[in-house]
């Protein structure tokens, strides 16, 4: 099979499921609905060889409904092929876990809940991994400041907001380049 | 024939016997035989590997036992990053190693946080424990923290090891002398 003809077979095999095609590179992207996540995983496990989940990576689209939006990168060991499956999801809505499916989802999804406080139903050890148990914030959310904010738990751990003051990075929101978004905070001297 | 007459130095221990302060001796001892624990949580940590292998050689400077054991340790290289997680994990050793004993923080990370002002990272070593040098760097050459364990070495010469160590002596002392 090549890989041309494996991603036809998905096609085939639950086309009105997969929307918004994109192709880059060569590496197919769909979009799901988070209601056809599982039946699609496995069909993508035990039907298309797609034995390899490589990644799960979530964003956050701030001030958009729903907010949030999950990245599946799965991959064919035996015929080398990328498929990307992307689903939205809104704050209080629950995911699925691929955990018993790919069990390198476990820690994926544990990442994604530490940080962006997106929670997996059905996850056997939904536990921070990063940080510990009980920080009362998820620090890749667009509202969270790069400095942190002050916590405290005894015996634990505690956070400090750090100095950042105004530098070395400050992130403004546009559509221009990095460049531009990203001024480096510079004594006026160098400018 | 030349009189010859008994001085009082002219005894059979003559040339064993060393007079100094008792603090000059005790931090002479201490500071040419510091046990440092290898506090590693980043790069620096590669750096005091390095300092403690035979082109730099630790071992000229009496610092090259370094124990896994905060128990056994007088110095604590603090080399790396240290995360609010690893935090209180670093001051718990720190308070488990015996008395009398010095913090190097080497390296930006664990003089300020360096390049991490995140909300992850400790901004400095120093908001928990007393830093006794600090080593700049990123990371720092193994001669840099050569040079800092030296000036941890002046610093240890010019203590007061022994009215730190027994003040209800010398008070003692004061009243008797008094």
């Amino acid at each position: 099979m090549t890989s041309q003809e494996l991603l036809d077979s998905l096609r085939k095999l639950s086309g009105p499921k997969l929307q918004n095609k994109a192709e880059f590179r060569g590496e197919t992207t769909y979009t799901i609905s988070a209601n056809d996540l599982r039946e699609i995983a496995k069909l993508c496990r035990d039907d298309l060889s797609f034995d390899y989940l490589i990644d799960i990576t979530s964003i956050d689209h701030f001030g958009e409904k729903p907010r949030f939006e999950i990245v599946y990168e799965l991959y064919s060991m035996t015929i080398a092929v990328h498929l990307r499956l992307k689903l939205k999801v809104g704050e209080a809505e629950q995911v699925d876990t691929l955990s018993d499916i790919w069990p390198t989802a476990n820690w994926h999804e544990r990442e994604i809940y530490d940080m962006m406080g997106i929670k997996f139903k059905g996850h056997p050890d939904l536990r921070r991994i990063l940080m510990w148990d009980g920080y009362p914030f998820f620090p890749l959310r667009k509202e969270f400041p790069l400095e942190g904010l002050p916590s405290e738990m005894l015996d634990v751990a505690f956070t400090k907001s750090a100095p950042l003051e105004g530098g070395p990075f400050v992130t403004q929101p546009s559509t221009a380049i990095t460049k531009f978004r990203e001024p480096r905070a510079r004594p006026p001297r160098l400018m | 024939m030349a009189e010859q007459r008994a001085t009082a130095y002219d005894s059979k221990i003559e040339g064993n016997v060393i007079f100094t302060r008792l603090d000059a001796a005790f931090n002479w001892i201490r500071k040419n035989s510091l046990w440092p624990m290898p506090m590693g949580l980043a790069c620096c940590a590669i750096e005091l590997m390095a300092t403690a292998a035979s082109r730099f050689d630790i071992a000229r400077f009496g610092a090259e036992v370094m124990r896994f054991s905060p128990r056994q340790c007088d110095v604590m290289i603090v080399a790396g990053t240290v995360t609010y997680k690893m935090a209180l994990a670093v001051k718990r050793i720190y308070e488990q190693m015996p008395e009398p004993k010095w913090v190097i923080a080497m390296g930006a990370c664990a003089s300020t946080g360096g390049m991490y002002r995140s909300y992850a990272v400790l901004q400095g070593i120093d908001q928990l424990l007393p830093v006794d040098v600090y080593i700049s760097g990123c990371p720092p050459r193994p001669e840099a923290l050569l040079a800092g364990l030296m000036k941890l070495q002046e610093k240890i010469s010019r203590e007061k090891s022994f009215a730190a160590q027994k003040p209800e002596l010398i008070s003692k002392l004061g009243e008797i002398t008094a």
